[in-house]
């Protein structure tokens, strides 16, 4: 059997593929970390249950 | 009934043929008018929240196109316009195109409630639904309305824009879906005067291969008339304003002139001159749509020099 040669048309479709794949990924990531950052930013919950009494965290009249 | 595709998957997949998958231009046309909904609501949104959004909706048009071109893959090998396409070539296999419009379709919906909020991701869930269960599964291949009824999946980016930025529905954007949805017919149905053989041999019953050419075009007259009011109303309601007004006028004019046109021509003369009306009216369709709602845009930076501007409702 003939071995591929060390840079085949096949290795370069695959490594431009798995290229696009990972700016893809990259890109999400970092859209999903700004979006955290503007969520969190704009006064969306940041506080939870920390076994220590929080008045910000009781309703009032309780 | 789904025919067998005989392709099996041999060349490797490139970056371009994953593009392809996606459907790039239907994909373009999903962004601006979604972008539209979403700079033409009364409420802002913050510039991250806009971005991601118009992502997540882009991806799931994504997902759209790749479970179309996974369900069609029959068809689009018997047809000039999409024989090239990944899947007909042999590019990629049916069942990889599955998986990957259904894990697309999942990451947009879900990311899109998270961006935004569950309303926005409901439409766009809705909106792969009708386009691949309703449109591509059923209507396509049994009636001559496919794309009418269709229609309305690709009319629903802009209300999922604007509900992305509002939370809510309005008048607004109901009118900018009917816009597209009355839009759509004249925009497919001139493309399938000029593409009558390729219909005719996949056995997709549009109305061409149908009810024949001269009963389409008097149908693209109809669905022309119609956009003229919803177009109008549009630009004379609170999200329009001069400039939409101006190009509502123009571009339903031209829009009215080249559908006229249509109804005068016969098989003869179009067979005659490779259905050269027929490729320019389907040419200007997209302008006319990409104009219109430009034009929404261009108001909403205009509004504060034309403050003696008054919407009729």
């Amino acid at each position: 059997m003939m071995p591929l040669a060390r840079e085949h048309e096949l290795h370069a479709a695959r490594s431009g593929r798995n290229l696009a794949v990972g700016i893809c990924l990259v890109l999400f990531v970092v859209l999903v970390f700004a979006l955290t950052l503007v969520k969190l930013g704009s006064g969306h919950q940041m506080e939870a249950f920390d076994h220590a009494v929080r008045p910000s965290l009781v309703e009032s009249g309780q | 009934m789904k025919r067998e595709l005989t392709a099996t998957p041999a060349a490797d997949l490139g970056v371009n043929d994953l593009l392809v998958l996606l459907k790039p231009r239907v994909m373009s046309l999903v962004i601006f008018t979604a972008l539209v909904g979403m700079v033409v609501a009364p409420v802002s949104i913050h510039p991250v929240i806009g971005l991601a959004s118009l992502a997540f909706i882009a991806i799931g048009a994504g997902a759209s196109g790749t479970l179309n071109m996974w369900w069609d893959a029959d068809v689009d090998s018997m047809m000039r316009r999409t024989r090239n396409r990944p899947i007909p070539c042999g590019k990629i296999s049916a069942d990889d195109a599955r998986l990957m419009g259904l894990w697309l379709a999942g990451l947009a919906v879900v990311m899109l409630a998270l961006a935004a909020n569950l309303l926005a991701a409901g439409l766009l869930a809705l909106t792969i639904f009708y386009y691949v269960v309703i449109y591509t599964m059923w209507l396509k291949r049994t009636t001559p309305q496919n794309i009418v009824i269709g229609g309305a999946a690709g009319a629903l980016p802009p209300v999922i824009g604007w509900v992305a930025a509002t939370g809510a529905l309005a008048l607004e954007p109901v009118l900018m879906f009917a816009l597209i949805f009355l839009w759509t017919p004249p925009h497919f149905w001139a493309l399938s005067l000029f593409m009558h053989d390729d219909y005719a041999r996949a056995r997709i019953p549009m109305l061409t291969v149908v009810r024949g050419e001269t009963v389409t075009r008097r149908y693209i007259l109809g669905y022309t008339c119609a956009l003229v009011p919803v177009s109008l109303m549009m630009a004379l309601g609170s999200v329009g304003g001069p400039m939409s007004l101006s190009l509502a006028i123009v571009m339903n004019g031209v829009f009215l002139l080249g559908a006229v046109n249509l109804v005068r021509r016969t098989d003869v003369e179009a067979t005659g001159d490779r259905y050269r009306a027929e490729r320019k009216f389907f040419r200007f369709s997209l302008v006319y749509l990409f104009l219109i709602f430009a034009g929404l845009i261009a108001d909403v930076f205009l509004r504060p020099l034309a403050s003696s501007w008054l919407p009729l409702f």
